[in-house]
């Protein structure tokens, strides 16, 4: 690929303590041992030409364009294989030179159809017509007969790329970045000599039915058109880039949108992103199409009632309409009526505003975000043990790991790029032990396995983890000198008397978990004494009713064995949307201010009131389930929601869909006509993040840049429509650009105080706490303190969940996610994403499959004491006996009918991994399913339009599938 | 939110702070609750214990006493 940022230094960076002083054309030239001769001179200004050398994979020295003259050294060695050494003088342009590198392009162009297939761009994306060009080869002399593949079939299986191997010079480029970068080894080089061809590697040998999970790093590391992005030919080669931040998962990958006018052509993961050092997954690079899409609401629209459709006006009407309707059951029912919901999707400046807006012109601490079901156990597990909810760690941290301990994550699936980076590491030697149900990937895919896989029962992580630590403990493998000086030892003492008891013992806890005792001892020896040990965790560590438990369980493991305050160990949670991270910091629950400051601290809400000029309300205010228990209850009665659909995420959606009905006015401001938006009566449209100025802040606390690359259709940004509501109200909010936002952010928040969009552009990013003591932020925290002073370990009693398999609902159901979708789906559902995950399925193991005359495909009927939902089955091994899994970005298959109302109990996280459930073969979609899919178009109709979604993307329902459509995927 | 939802929620975080030493579970249900509920649910556990508190966790009924007594007074 030919990227707009073109300077690729042709081998990976090396770094070393010994500086190595050479000579390239004459110039001096200072770099790290173990440099290359090619590195070396890219760095100081030399081009040299290459086509099989990139700077993210190793040099494999093939294409031979690359010579240079070394003086002392005979022939023309490969300055990519060639290392600098002390006094080395090379030259890199010769009349010799050029007529070896002019030989070898004639070679490549004898077997290449040798003109670009991107139609305005002159040598289009190809660096070897690009190098013809520039080296002057006008003809080829060699034969053109005989032994090439120009006839060869492009493979377009791919939605997003060709694969046109008459194009291909078998550089082997792309083979690397599968096996280096990304770590799937999808492709392989089959034959020999000229007869060699890349493979995808399958029986029907395309790229789409193979183990490819389309993560696009092959095509970005492809130096000819041999693999190319499907949007370059229909659009033209991009002319400029726009740096920006994914809008997908926590990860928060750095890309350069390159565009074409206004128009993006592709994203191109940015080498200079310190979360992904230009890798990405399928969501970021390709599945952006959904900012495009014709189901995007672009007007404001209201309503009466719900059963009304909806109404197109202007935003001045519908702003009007909003503030009548907030007033009136303000001035009827007070504050307290009235609440909002942050976006874990939309920017921190953003999720400020939302909040700002709740507390200083609602009036109200009725204030919540999507993080309440996923991640709002790790905010008060870390906070209690460490002083702050914060991640520990930076990503890069796992290059540290001798040990990686992976529990209720699914890195691979959920956040892909920090995954093969964690594999790397692996491959280089790094142990692993997963902690899950389900045998996740990463338990065994080629060149990495699970040294232990401790394959627990659903709702049995606290006991595993104390048992866990009652190993360490009763084998005297903890640190004694760890704790004595960095932690409450008094905490510790009353901690270990409790760990110690037999009821912890991995002996005892093997009952209730299922994992063998001595499997968890030796994985708990591992953890303790196998060097660096890192904990990453997802949220099959939150979403129990003893998630905060579990969380604290982990924190004292980690101090107990001395694993924090270091690169290489940590207590890391793997958030799921890009900014859950920054919508938390920034205020979002109903008890605690920006920075997670306590409501009832008067000091800090006097810098609010200043800075507001409001009186702020010193109670808590609503949680999200509270918030539907009120409204249920008669005592809430509005909402205003940014960029969330609770319909669809949150658990038992019979209730909350009851709770929504009661209200009298729901504001839903988002890009679709969403779930929730059934029950509203004001639509107001949403940006996407293309649309926006702003920040991100990943999972390692990194704080990114959002860019506006176009205005959205519906002519404002989020934070725009806010403040428009806000002023409507009579509030004066009056920001001119989001960078003011951040400003006050700074000023007002103690972790934040040295953060300013000046600092995030001239550094690139940045990690909180960035202050006076760390002005360019903290990759590692706690390093020689803990926030809270010293690390207080925190007593973790097992509770069993009070949902446990009886003889009526004798399985447990567990939720999860794949790569190619995002949460509930409203983005990935509509791009061609759906190709590889087209519906929500059940896995179930083999046995419990067959005893119930279920087989691969069989529509099935899974049933818990809340509801019943119809989908599809696949029987896979993966699962233990007696668990069963699905995802939930569908919202037809209603996944959260199901799920049960049981939560954490600090916290109030849904417990959405463990539901008691029975499952049957069956014929018919279940009897909400019916009526909801009745009943949806019906609620979102829009007047004058026969229907608010294209035709094409009404998602296939279950029963319009015909079994034999229906393959199982990966 | 019904009474017996109610009754789990505060009986969880009772079942949790049960594993500490009785001042200290005392302390740490009646800050939690304090901490993390609103008024309204305050209010209804408050009124529920007066009415018997049946199902409630000892600690929870202790608990809910303290809050009655200092409803009203800052954290
Ligand atoms: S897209 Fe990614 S996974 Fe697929 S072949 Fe290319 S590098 Fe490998
Ligand atoms: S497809 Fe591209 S990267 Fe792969 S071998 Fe061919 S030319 Fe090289
Ligand atoms: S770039 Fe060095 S041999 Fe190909």
């Amino acid at each position: 690929m030919a990227s707009v940022n073109p300077i690729n230094y042709g081998t990976p960076r090396r770094e070393s303590d010994t500086q190595v002083m050479l000579e390239i054309d004459g110039r001096s030239v200072t770099v790290p041992e173990g440099t290359s001769v090619m590195r070396a001179a890219i760095e100081s200004g030399i081009d040299v030409p290459k086509l099989c050398a990139s700077d993210n994979v190793e040099p494999f020295g093939s294409c031979r364009l690359c010579l240079v003259e070394i003086e002392g050294k005979r022939g023309y060695p490969a300055s990519c294989t060639t290392e600098v050494a002390e006094g080395m003088e090379v030259r890199t342009v010769s009349d010799k030179l050029n007529q070896l590198r002019r030989g070898v392009i004639e070679l490549y162009l004898s077997d290449h159809p040798g003109a670009s297939k991107v139609e305005t761009g002159d040598v289009g994306d190809d660096e070897l017509l690009r190098l013809a060009r520039d080296l002057d080869v006008r003809e080829v002399r060699y034969d053109k007969d005989g032994r090439n593949h120009q006839d060869a079939v492009i493979d377009d299986s791919n939605p997003y790329f060709d694969f046109d191997s008459s194009r291909c010079i078998v550089c082997s480029r792309c083979v690397r970045a599968c096996d280096e970068v990304q770590g799937t080894f999808a492709l392989t080089v089959d034959g020999r000599g000229f007869a060699s061809m890349i493979s995808a590697g399958t029986d029907s040998d395309d790229f789409l039915n193979s183990e490819c999970v389309s993560c696009g790093a092959c095509v970005q590391a492809c130096p000819t058109e041999a693999l190319v992005e499907k949007n370059v030919i229909e659009q033209g080669m991009p002319e400029r880039s726009v740096t920006t931040t994914c809008a997908y998962c926590g990860v928060g990958c750095s890309f350069n949108a390159e565009l074409k006018g206004d128009e993006v052509v592709r994203m191109v993961p940015a080498k200079e992103g310190k979360a992904n050092h230009g890798h990405s997954c399928v969501k970021g690079r390709f599945a952006w199409g959904y900012t495009n899409h014709p189901d995007r609401i672009t007007k404001p629209m209201v309503r009466d009632k719900i059963t009304d459709p909806w109404r197109e006006v202007s935003w001045d009407e519908a702003m009007s309409f909003a503030v009548e309707r907030i007033n009136g059951i303000r001035d009827k029912h007070g504050s307290t009526a009235l609440g909002a919901i942050t976006s874990s999707r939309c920017t921190n400046e953003e999720t400020y505003l939302v909040q700002k807006m709740a507390r200083a012109v609602f009036g109200t601490n009725n204030v919540d975000t999507c993080a309440r079901v996923c991640h709002s156990p790790t905010g008060y597990g870390l906070n209690s043990t460490f002083g702050t909810s914060a991640g520990t760690q930076d990503f890069d941290s796992v290059e540290k790991s001798d040990v990686i301990l992976v529990i209720g994550a699914n890195p691979t699936d959920a956040h892909p790029v920090f995954a093969s980076q964690m594999k790397k590491r692996l491959r280089e030697g790094a142990r692993l032990i997963v902690v899950d149900p389900r045998a996740i990937d990463l338990v065994r895919s080629p060149h990495v396995a699970a040294e232990h896989h401790l394959q627990l029962q659903p709702g049995t992580n606290v006991a595993l983890v104390n048992a866990l630590a009652h190993t360490v403990l009763a084998e005297g493998l903890e640190n004694r000198a760890f704790v004595e000086q960095r932690c409450d030892v008094e905490e510790y003492d009353a901690w270990r008397e409790f760990i110690l008891r037999e009821e912890n013992s991995p002996e005892h806890t093997a009952q209730y978990t299922g994992v063998p005792a001595d499997a968890l001892r030796e994985a708990a020896r591992l953890y303790a004494t196998g060097g660096n040990a890192a904990i990453y965790y997802g949220l099959g560590v939150t979403e129990h009713s003893q998630g905060s438990t579990m969380v604290m369980g982990m924190a004292n493991i980690a101090m107990a064995t001395g694993n924090i305050g270091r690169p290489g160990v940590g207590v890391n949670p793997l958030r799921g949307q890009n900014n859950v991270q920054g919508s938390c910091d920034m205020g979002s629950f109903p008890h605690e201010l920006p920075g997670y400051r306590h409501i009832s601290d008067q000091g800090v809400r006097d810098i609010y009131e200043a800075e507001w000029g409001v009186k702020l309300d010193d109670e808590p205010g609503l949680r999200i389930p509270n918030m539907i228990d009120a409204a249920t209850g008669g005592t809430f009665k509005a909402l205003y929601v940014q960029g969330e659909d609770i319909l669809q995420s949150d658990p038992n959606i019979k209730h909350i869909a009851a709770g929504l009905a009661a209200m009298e006015c729901v504001i839903i401001q988002d890009i679709f006509l969403n779930e929730t938006a059934s029950y509203a009566h004001v639509f107001l449209p949403g940006s996407t993040f293309l649309e926006k100025d702003g920040t991100f802040t990943n999972a390692e606390r990194r704080i990114n840049r959002v860019r506006k690359i176009r205005t959205a259709p519906g002519g404002y940004a989020d934070w725009e429509v806010t403040q428009m509501l806000a002023q409507a109200l009579g509030y004066p909010m009056n920001y001119g650009h989001p960078s003011e936002i951040m400003d006050e952010i700074a000023r007002t928040t103690p972790t934040f105080r040295g953060v300013s969009f000046d600092k995030i552009d001239a550094l690139g990013s940045v990690q909180w706490p960035c202050n006076d003591e760390h002005p360019e932020g903290t990759p590692v925290m706690h390093v020689d303190n803990f926030v809270r002073g010293k690390g207080k370990f925190m007593l973790t009693p097992f509770v069993p969940t009070d949902e446990r398999a009886n003889r009526r609902f004798p399985l447990l159901l567990t939720t999860g996610r794949i790569l190619s979708q995002y949460n509930v789906g409203a983005q990935t559902r509509r791009t061609a994403n759906r190709l590889w995950h087209a519906e929500d399925w059940l896995e179930l193991h083999p046995s419990d499959a067959e005893v119930r005359g279920i087989k691969d495909g069989t529509l099935v009927a899974v049933a818990s004491r809340m509801g019943e939902t119809t989908l599809r089955a696949k029987v896979s091994e993966r699962m233990t006996p007696g668990v069963v899994y699905t995802t939930f970005h569908f919202p037809e298959t209603a996944a959260n009918v199901i799920t049960t109302e049981y939560s954490d109990w600090a916290t109030e996280c849904p417990e959405y991994k463990v539901t008691a459930v029975e499952v049957r073969p069956c014929n018919t979609l279940s009897e909400w399913q019916r009526r909801y899919m009745d009943t949806r178009d019906q609620m979102q109709r829009i007047e004058g339009n026969q229907s608010v979604r294209a035709p094409d993307t009404v998602a296939a329902s279950v029963e319009e599938a015909s079994d034999d459509d229906w393959e199982p995927a990966e | 939110m019904d009474d017996e939802k109610m009754v789990r929620q505060a009986n969880q975080i009772a079942q949790y702070f049960s594993a500490y030493p009785e001042d200290r579970a005392k302390e740490g249900v009646r800050g939690h609750i304090r901490k993390f509920w609103e008024p309204r649910m305050r209010t209804q556990l408050i009124n529920y214990a007066g009415a018997g508190g049946e199902g409630l966790h000892p600690l929870v009924l202790w608990a809910a006493t303290q809050l009655q007594d200092e409803a009203g007074q800052p954290v």
